[in-house]
């Protein structure tokens, strides 16, 4: 005996499904979860959680951006980081926007920036005080200061610790991408 | 096979002009420059001022940043404690006010009143100490013992493992390191690494 499902029914089904942002099926599970009016934010308290995402290598551009609200320049560079992961391409981008913003005002800074910006990127917070402990695990060649982005695609790794501007971004992205034609 | 040449001769030519590679700051043994740069009393302030000095806890800190702000008070109480022990903390801040407006010399100076700095907190205007240190966020320590003439960095890093809490903070870094000094030893670790506020470079 076939069942018929209407194709009416089957769109139902589509628009009820729970919807997750863009490259969040990936992540890790975290410590807990940050959430208010639609927004969901994963916290992530130890640095080993978030381990995989530096280390797994992938055929999708993965696009790792430590941040904060509190910080200028990386506040200055977000549009660029949320452009790619709004933009349509062939392969596979994974745009990754780690907050280092402070315990304390997750509530009070990191929510309302996020209601207000309404990124596309995936945000996800890293509160682990200890940074000696995780800081070579991003990239010996970081001193800790922030903006500092990672991209990995495949075997290949390329960290900046930089203020991207639009154009330098979109080299840094496009250069990365030749490697997989 | 005058290509296979190229790089043994760009090796030679580096090793002739070593000041021509790119200058990436104190390593720990190096020997630190002094500097003169202006307080917020209106002085000028240099090492040399501290004969009886046995160094210096020299830290980049700023007024903007959230995590120079969150050791405010810790950096207060390492020189209340190191400076009768011969370890003064001397505060530098790097930042370009032009891009930075809440690390001008007047906010400087209003910081300081505010919290009671028991310290010298220097701006480094031409933004040309920062640099030979090897700074490249707020805060950033250089611990500097004096050796004869020369003032040697002993330590380079945090001032210890948690920004957010001194109460959870299990390794005080700096602290340790001056101890180690004032011992006789040599301190461990002798560098470690922390988030920081980018330095603010003049556009």
């Amino acid at each position: 005996m076939t069942v018929r499902i209407s194709p009416i029914i089957l769109l139902f089904m589509f628009f009820t499904l729970p919807r997750v942002p863009v490259g969040a099926q990936s992540l890790p599970e975290p410590t807990r979860l940050l959430a208010q009016d639609g927004i969901r934010v994963p916290i992530y308290e130890g640095f080993e959680q978030l381990h995989p995402l530096f280390t797994h290598e992938t055929d999708t551009l993965r696009v790792i951006n430590f941040w904060a609200t509190w910080c200028a320049p990386c506040v200055e560079e977000l549009p660029y980081f949320d452009e790619l992961a709004r933009e349509q391409r062939e392969q596979p981008v994974q745009v990754i926007l780690i907050s280092l913003d402070f315990r304390k005002q997750l509530e009070k800074r990191l929510l309302p920036f996020l209601r207000e910006r309404d990124l596309q990127a995936t945000v996800v917070v890293l509160d682990d005080p200890d940074a000696d402990s995780w800081i070579d695990a991003v990239d010996p060649s970081w001193s800790g200061a922030i903006p500092a982005t990672l991209l990995l695609h495949g075997t290949r790794r390329e960290f900046r610790e930089q203020t991207f501007t639009r154009e330098e971004l979109h080299t840094l992205v496009e250069s990365m991408m030749e490697e997989y034609p | 096979m005058k290509r296979n040449m190229l790089p043994v001769l760009a090796l030679l030519l580096l090793a002739a002009f070593p000041h021509t590679l790119p200058a990436n700051g104190y390593g720990v043994g190096d020997k630190a420059t002094d500097f003169r740069l202006k307080n917020v009393d209106g002085s000028m302030v240099s090492l040399a001022d501290y004969p009886g000095a046995k160094g210096f806890i020299v830290i980049f800190t700023c007024n903007h940043c959230p995590y120079s702000v969150a050791y405010e008070d810790r950096i207060i109480a390492l020189d209340k404690k190191y400076r009768p022990k011969g370890f003064p903390v001397i505060a530098i801040n790097p930042n370009d006010p032009k891009v930075q407006p809440e690390d001008s010399f007047e906010k400087m100076q209003e910081r300081a009143k505010e919290k009671g700095f028991t310290f010298p907190y220097l701006l480094d205007e031409e933004q040309t100490i920062y640099p030979q240190y090897g700074a490249t966020r707020t805060p950033h320590v250089f611990l500097l013992e004096k050796n004869g003439g020369d003032y040697l960095v002993r330590y380079i890093g945090a001032i210890d493992n948690n920004h957010s809490d001194p109460e959870d903070a299990d390794e005080p870094y700096v602290a340790r390191a001056v101890d180690a000094l004032l011992a006789g030893n040599t301190p461990h670790p002798d560098m470690t690494k922390a988030i920081g506020c980018s330095i603010k470079r003049k556009k």
